[in-house]
């Protein structure tokens, strides 16, 4: 059985270590926060905070606290805020040891698409690019494959990036992928998935 | 010298003018100078250029200088909540410039610096590249961004001091600081002035030397996305 979007984010937050400092993207990046157990992470919500807490019981919204996605959310002892040049400063100064993003496609050899399909509604970057040129590493968690059924994973990004040569690991409903030098790794397979299977589901170069 | 003023348009007369830079603070609806925005849409200054992490919704924020099309380009990084835009943007009627938002930022912080040029790696290899003069450092590529030096600032504190050192609550701070910074003129709204020396100087968030003109008004405070867990969840 491929991993579901709660299985991904718990792989994702199996590469999360102690004392790290992370930024989470929206969609199953999101989940990741669940799934970290006893480890001391520290959250960065982009727009200017550290430690970010879960969403507020009703009633206790609060206009001035919300998160990158624009979502209420709450504060934790450790919280601090900072403007958003500071926010960017510790993400392009390398400060954050990990992001973890969702994607439309990622290349072998790491580079990202993930904010805009020509064409259609373009609604911006935000800080994406600045996250994956500048955190530690860079996580990308998605479906192995679109709704049509073609890989996602390609030897080339048909569209346009993100980030070049950015990704380093590839977490998918299929099992976990690795960036190498001449092509992808797979490090691990969901249950019942082959090597076999993911090659197959795979357009990019698997070594 | 008196900073104080008694509303948002008295706080900007003499300083709006036809095809000037405005920058704003604010991110999505948090934080953003929503009385200085009511008071340039009444006053019917047009051909505007925001630079604003944000365009605001439809019918708040920046979204209601769009509806009245006082607004010719923005400079932002997400623009996604907001369907006049969208109308405008697709049928030419404005224009965008999207940056990367960390860049936005210190596109802004660095002008108020007095830096008018700085090297990142955002965007190498990306759209966002194009044209723009590369340099190597260390054998890692980086492209160059310009400040951006705006004709007025409009921010929004929580509190102020009658000398406009300026204090911030919780994530509405964002882009305030870097956007004060980067005008000629910033004008601050807040929710609350007080009394100098009724503010720690230690807690001061941006001090007043960056905000030349200060009122206090009521604040809607809108909520873009409200998201809450259940009480047994906890």
């Amino acid at each position: 059985m491929p991993w579901d979007r709660n299985q991904m984010a718990a792989r994702a937050a199996e590469e999360l270590e102690d004392g790290m400092y992370v930024n989470l993207g929206i969609g199953i990046p999101t989940l990741v926060a669940n799934y970290v157990g006893d480890k001391d992470i520290t959250l960065q919500s982009e727009n200017g905070m550290l430690g970010m807490g879960p969403f507020p019981f009703e009633g206790e919204e609060d206009p001035d606290l919300i998160n990158a996605g624009k979502q209420t959310i709450t504060e934790l002892r450790r919280t601090s805020y900072f403007d958003s040049a500071q926010s960017f400063g510790m993400i392009r100064g390398g400060k954050i040891a990990a992001a973890i993003l969702g994607a439309m496609e990622v290349s072998e050899k790491g580079d990202l698409a993930n904010w805009m399909i020509p064409g259609k509604l373009v609604k911006g970057m935000g800080g994406a690019m600045d996250l994956v040129a500048g955190v530690g590493r860079v996580i990308v968690v998605m479906d192995h494959t679109n709704k049509h059924g073609e890989s996602k994973v390609l030897k080339e990004c048909t569209l346009p990036l993100t980030g070049k040569a950015v990704v380093d690991l590839i977490i998918t409903n299929l099992g976990v992928l690795e960036v190498g030098h001449k092509g992808l790794h797979i490090l691990e397979c969901a249950d019942g998935v082959s090597h076999d299977d993911i090659r197959a589901a795979t357009e990019a170069t698997i070594v | 010298m008196k900073k104080v003023y008694g509303s948002a348009a008295e706080a900007l007369d003499g300083l709006l003018r036809d095809d000037m830079l405005i920058a704003a603070g604010g991110f999505g609806l948090c934080g953003i100078p929503e009385l200085l925005l009511q008071a340039i849409k009444e006053s019917g200054v047009k051909d505007l250029t925001f630079a604003s992490n944000n365009a605001g919704v439809d019918d708040f924020g920046i979204g209601i200088l769009l509806q009245t099309k006082q607004v010719r380009k923005m400079i932002s990084s997400y623009v996604g909540e907001n369907a006049e835009f969208m109308r405008q943007y697709l049928s030419g009627e404005l224009e965008l410039e999207f940056n990367p938002q960390g860049t936005l930022a210190e596109r802004m912080r660095s002008a108020g610096c007095g830096i008018p040029g700085f090297y990142t790696k955002t965007g190498v290899g990306t759209v966002i590249a194009e044209g723009k003069e590369h340099k190597e450092f260390n054998g890692e590529t980086y492209i160059l961004e310009h400040g951006i030096f705006a004709d007025l600032s409009i921010v929004k504190a929580w509190k102020a001091d009658e000398t406009g050192n300026l204090v911030f609550r919780k994530t509405a701070r964002n882009f305030n600081p870097p956007a004060a910074m980067c005008g000629k003129v910033c004008v601050a709204e807040v929710e609350e002035i007080v009394p100098v020396g009724s503010l720690d100087p230690d807690k001061i968030h941006l001090p007043g030397i960056y905000v030349h003109r200060l009122i206090q008004g009521d604040h809607e405070k809108r909520i873009e996305q409200r998201t809450v867990r259940k009480r047994e969840e906890a």
